[in-house]
């Protein structure tokens, strides 16, 4: 200990010297910027009833929906990503999916396990990829573009149901080919817009490709359910 | 030159002081001194200090656990109650502390192996569709070796090519797996072979005595999986028994060529070359064959019917399982209660 101050005692000393000179005044006023609008919203979210809190998500699912029909570059799906839609998402298709072949005793038609693992292995391995092959994205902002482009793919399966409720024919499979191809190609366009300013510029190619196949494994089996007739 | 000298003048001048005690401390620890001369609180010392004593007090607690487990054997009264507990409460914290960094190195490496593998995935679009090009033409230079590219992005690409497609056949054959999903086998199937028959050959190589790589053979079986891919494309959407032929004899044979050829040019000695190729080859082309075989029985079954004159091809007796055993059943049946009644 006495060494530490023979050190520090000329240390110190020489500090005197840049201390501040006589003549300027210390002071001045301190503000705390406490009471600004955006904190008090921040507050106000723990007493508000639930109904409001699952409102505004739901409310911020549906703008990332519109970003993905009216896919403009925009940064919104990558900056607050969640994966609340891609969810919703995904329980929608895979449950559309299903009800054919749940009540019937045959069992070609996917089944939900298969669509969920399809859609979040497909996903995570689209993200690895690009990744590897030295994209800028995060592995969750990933995982959100992808899942909430499934959007267009599930408005066609909705469709597709709608249209098998009437006829069964050539008719209903030739309206059914236009509308997933439609949507399959929307899909890829929308996560493409959204995925490629990440990558590398030459290499978009090798990026889109995985996703094309994801997209395309999922329409075409949008495209071949055909509930238990 | 003399505004820079005036310049160096004046900075210096307000570190006199410091300067001064170099002189005292001699230029050793100057550095040190210098660096905690920004932390006007000391604080860093107190860290010095708290760090030391913590340091302390672990070393004379591990030499106190290992006096007590030391001396356990001897006599039991000294294990009094209030260091059973602390021994407890350490070995706990010890277990959560360890688990915790056991969890965060994994999720560590796993980033880590991910730039690992990065320079395999070093590609470019063009140099991609060159080799899937290249992956048909087999080269007749089997003196030198041949160039194999150590690359996974075209394999990896490749065997998801034809897991999805593999699934359009599994479905539209209508194959049934009981205990599993069709995504599942599909899954399993192609990587299975990828990744085991490259392992294999591999092996085999490494008998022969051949000059390759395991990077080289996963990249090499994985191109040859583009034939497989083209041929199982065409069949399960045309359903014509000598197109399959045809197309399986060219094009896979064209792809295994190619796999042979690389191996043959990198192996010497007749008898491990023949080993080498007639063992890659094999199952090469056999694999496509149970490909395409193995989930489109069931379609051809439903085209063998039609073309029968005459089972009409609602019915599908032929295809029945169930019922074509019940009928061999009765047969068998029948026979045996004939010859047992003689």
């Amino acid at each position: 200990m006495e060494d530490v101050d023979e050190i520090n005692k000329p240390l110190f000393a020489g500090l005197s010297d840049v201390s501040i000179a006589d003549d300027i005044p210390v002071e001045g006023d301190i503000t705390v910027p406490m009471s600004s609008p955006s904190v008090n919203d921040e507050i106000s979210t723990l007493d508000e009833p639930v109904k409001d809190t699952i409102l505004r998500d739901l409310k911020a699912v549906g703008q990332k929906f519109m970003h993905v029909m009216y896919p403009k570059k925009s940064s919104a799906l990558l900056r607050d990503w969640d994966l609340w839609g891609p969810l919703l998402l995904c329980v929608a298709l895979a449950l559309m999916l299903q009800g054919g072949a749940a009540d019937s005793k045959d069992d070609g038609g996917p089944q939900f396990a298969e669509v969920f693992v399809i859609i979040w292995f497909g996903s995570i391995v689209i993200t690895i990829n690009s990744k590897l092959l030295g994209g800028t994205i995060s592995f969750f902002q990933s995982l959100c573009v992808l899942g909430y482009c499934i959007l267009p793919l599930t408005a066609a399966m909705l469709v597709c149901r709608l249209v098998l409720l009437g006829s069964n024919g050539l008719v209903s499979f030739i309206v059914r080919l236009v509308v997933v191809t439609a949507s399959f190609g929307w899909s890829t366009f929308a996560s493409t817009a959204f995925l490629a300013d990440s990558q590398p510029p030459n290499r978009k190619a090798l990026v889109v490709y995985p996703v094309f196949l994801f997209y395309f494994v999922i329409g075409w089996m949008i495209l071949t359910f055909s509930a238990s007739s | 030159m003399s505004a820079s000298e005036g310049a160096k003048n004046t900075n210096t001048e307000p570190w006199g002081g410091f300067d001064d005690n170099i002189m005292i401390q001699g230029s050793g620890s100057a550095v040190i001194d210098m660096e905690n001369m920004d932390d006007t609180s000391g604080s860093s010392f107190e860290d010095m200090g708290e760090m030391h004593q913590r340091m302390k007090e672990e070393e004379e607690v591990e030499a106190e656990a290992a006096a007590t487990e030391d001396d356990t054997g001897e006599d039991g009264e000294f294990l009094g109650m209030k260091g059973l507990k602390g021994q407890l409460g350490r070995q706990v914290a010890d277990e959560v502390w360890k688990a915790g960094k056991r969890e965060a190195s994994k999720a560590f490496n796993l980033y880590a192996n991910i730039d690992i593998l990065r320079p395999y995935f070093d590609v470019e679009p063009i140099q991609v569709r060159n080799r899937l090009i290249e992956s048909m033409i087999p080269l007749k230079m089997i003196n030198f070796p041949q160039k194999i590219a150590g690359e996974l992005y075209g394999p990896m690409m490749l065997v998801f090519t034809l897991v999805a497609i593999l699934l359009h056949g599994m479905k539209t054959s209508g194959t049934v797996i009981r205990e599993g999903t069709l995504m599942g086998t599909a899954i399993g199937t192609c990587f299975g072979y990828w990744l085991g028959t490259s392992s294999f050959i591999y092996f085999v190589a490494y008998l022969c005595n051949s000059q390759i790589t395991m990077l080289q053979m996963l990249s090499l079986l994985g191109y040859g999986l583009f034939g497989h891919c083209v041929v199982l494309f065409i069949t399960y959407n045309v359903h014509f028994h000598s197109l399959f032929y045809i197309l399986w004899l060219v094009i896979g044979g064209l792809s295994t060529l190619r796999m042979v050829a690389a191996l043959v040019s990198r192996t010497v000695g007749k008898t491990p070359r023949l080993i080498l190729c007639g063992t890659l080859a094999a199952l090469h082309m056999l694999f496509l064959l149970y490909l395409h075989f193995a989930y489109h029985k069931i379609v051809e079954g439903i085209l063998d019917t039609l073309e029968g004159p005459n089972v009409p091809p609602i019915q599908r007796v032929a295809r029945d399982v169930s019922n074509a055993a019940t009928v061999v059943n009765s047969t068998v049946k029948s026979v045996a209660a004939i010859i047992h009644s003689r």
